[in-house]
């Protein structure tokens, strides 16, 4: 770690940051407060309504499904990411030309919009004319993600592994690969199993990439609103329907701009308390 | 055991390429024979869905305007967090950790919250439907992010190489642009292609601040797929073209990246 010094002209550095981020964060966010606590029929009348729509987002059983659902499907994506994509940065080989292949090809899901990400598996996973669809189809299995909850759940989830384990790979390899040899050497004198190097060495070494993995993981995940769009449209009912876009449902497509501001707040203040103890961990692994 | 360790990565990019394969594959055959029959490559091997997206505005300007904003938008990014992650890693000032931190929840924040808002401000300050709009809005989260990567980055040079600088007769720009920027190349890389991903995959601020003029290639794709029914062709082989910029800039930070991520935040 760098000791710093005070220095109060480093403001100057920093406020072309400062103007640019709170144009787009502090005067869209201001408006969503607006909206929060007020009524409209229209022709720009309000009316001030107080914690109203705050109080009917947080007893609607619609939100808390949406929420329920929202969780659920982070929580199972970083329990099937994380270790996998440790895992196969584990199997990569550590030096000569097939690293470059691999971190090419497998960054390549990470640079695809996110639209024909959900376009490409929608035509990859239907049943009649998709390579997915026909192969479990044809292993006796009657899937068919546009009609049952379940097959949509699993070609959502399914899609997600594809997309973003490359990142979870990249970072631990990363990791790995800041490992230094003798490390590996004094193991192999000790006579220490596959298992001890990674639990004792690799882990340690990979705790603060996996941190950032994680924490990146999970803000995105909780965020995701194009790809389950765009392959299931929240459907079948109201199955794959996320926060996002159940949100994204009340405020363009119904225009309830009072109760989508309300729901965009504790949305937002979710995330945030949630990074927070992710923050605070990371902090806390760093001093140690 | 450590001989069959090859087969994880392999399999891992075998699951990862089929679905891209079927949609090149998808690209090359007619509307006929994706609805009518089922073969894993194209029998009646056509062109027409790529000289569709050629010859018609309305499809190749999507890629100019989707490019515009993405490069103005990392440019714009990295040239304001490069200064910014410098204050970050070497001084304390008042505020440095709320500052910070405020920087990272807007990484945090849903566009999906900020979609209408966005179009409202964006509308008021007549920048709706130009591609500014979107360089200007995705800063929303490229800049944070380029902020964090490019502190940690920083930090991992020496001040001993400023201090030097300093004492040799440097101005603070001069050293900043002659000496420290050639240092961090690497690292301004890998934020570069973080910025450049994150402004290229996303379409939801995209779609809401642009109508015509400005429409991203991800858009026009979504609209196309509506208005004109089932043309699944048409839309594999726009979905297979968005995939080149990106492999394009995968292949340009190769070997960078790897001991990029290694430098920085590491």
């Amino acid at each position: 770690m760098i000791d710093k010094t005070t220095n109060q002209r480093a403001w100057f550095l920093v406020l072309p940051v400062v103007v640019l981020v709170a144009f787009n964060a502090l005067i869209p966010l201001m408006t969503v407060v607006n909206y929060s606590v007020q009524e409209t029929f229209g022709n720009n009348v309000f009316f001030f309504e107080g914690v109203k729509w705050f109080e009917q987002i947080l007893h609607s059983e619609r939100f808390h499904d949406s929420l329920l659902r929202q969780i659920t499907f982070t929580g199972i994506i970083l329990l099937i990411e994380i270790p996998l994509g440790v895992a196969i940065a584990l199997a990569m080989p550590k030096r000569g030309p097939w690293v470059s292949v691999c971190l090419v090809l497998m960054a390549l899901p990470l640079l695809i919009p996110w639209n024909v990400v959900g376009a490409m598996w929608n035509i990859f996973a239907l049943p009649d004319i998709g390579l997915l669809g026909r192969m479990i189809n044809g292993m006796g299995f009657d899937y068919n993600f546009t009609q049952r909850p379940l097959a949509a759940w699993f070609t959502t989830i399914l899609m997600d592994v594809w997309h973003w384990t490359s990142l979870v790979v990249l970072l631990a390899y990363a990791g790995l690969s800041a490992i230094p040899d003798a490390y590996y050497q004094a193991a192999r004198i000790d006579g220490a199993s596959s298992w001890s190097v990674f639990r004792y060495i690799q882990l340690p070494k990979m705790k603060r990439v996996l941190t950032i993995a994680v924490l990146l993981r999970f803000m995105d995940s909780f965020m995701i609103y194009t790809e389950p769009f765009v392959l299931t449209g929240g459907g079948p009912g109201n199955s794959t329907t996320f926060l996002s876009i159940d949100l994204v449902k009340i405020a363009l497509g119904q225009f309830d701009l009072g109760p989508a501001a309300a729901m965009s707040l504790i949305y937002f203040l979710i995330i945030l308390v949630l990074s927070w103890i992710f923050y605070t961990l990371m902090m806390r692994n760093e001093e140690q | 055991m450590k001989r069959a360790k090859w087969l994880v990565p392999t399999l891992y990019i075998l699951f990862l390429l089929l679905p891209i394969y079927w949609l090149i594959s998808m690209s090359f055959k007619t509307t006929n024979e994706i609805l009518g029959t089922f073969s894993l490559w194209p029998r009646e091997f056509t062109l027409n869905n790529y000289i569709t997206i050629f010859t018609d505005p309305t499809w190749y300007n999507g890629y100019f305007n989707s490019l515009t904003y993405v490069v103005a938008n990392t440019l714009l990014s990295v040239s304001v967090a490069l200064p910014a992650a410098y204050a970050f890693s070497r001084y304390r000032f008042l505020g440095d950790k709320h500052l910070f931190f405020w920087l990272l929840t807007n990484r945090m924040a849903p566009p999906a919250v900020f979609a209408l808002p966005f179009f409202q401000l964006y509308s008021a300050v007549g920048l709706f439907d130009t591609p500014m709009a979107v360089a200007l809005a995705h800063c929303l989260f490229n800049i944070p992010l380029a902020v964090w990567i490019l502190e940690g980055f920083m930090s991992g040079v020496p001040k001993e190489l400023d201090e030097t600088a300093y004492v040799d007769g440097y101005s603070f720009w001069r050293f900043f642009i002659r000496i420290f920027i050639p240092t961090i190349a690497a690292g301004i890389g890998v934020v570069m292609f973080f910025t450049f991903m994150f402004s290229w995959v996303e379409l939801l601020l995209a779609k809401t601040l642009t109508s015509v003029e400005a429409k991203p290639i991800a858009a026009t794709m979504t609209r196309t797929a509506s208005t004109s029914g089932y043309e699944l062709g048409l839309l594999a082989a726009a979905g297979t073209l968005t995939i080149v910029p990106g492999a394009f800039v995968i292949y340009f930070v190769r070997h960078h990246i790897a001991k990029g991520f290694a430098l920085g935040r590491v």
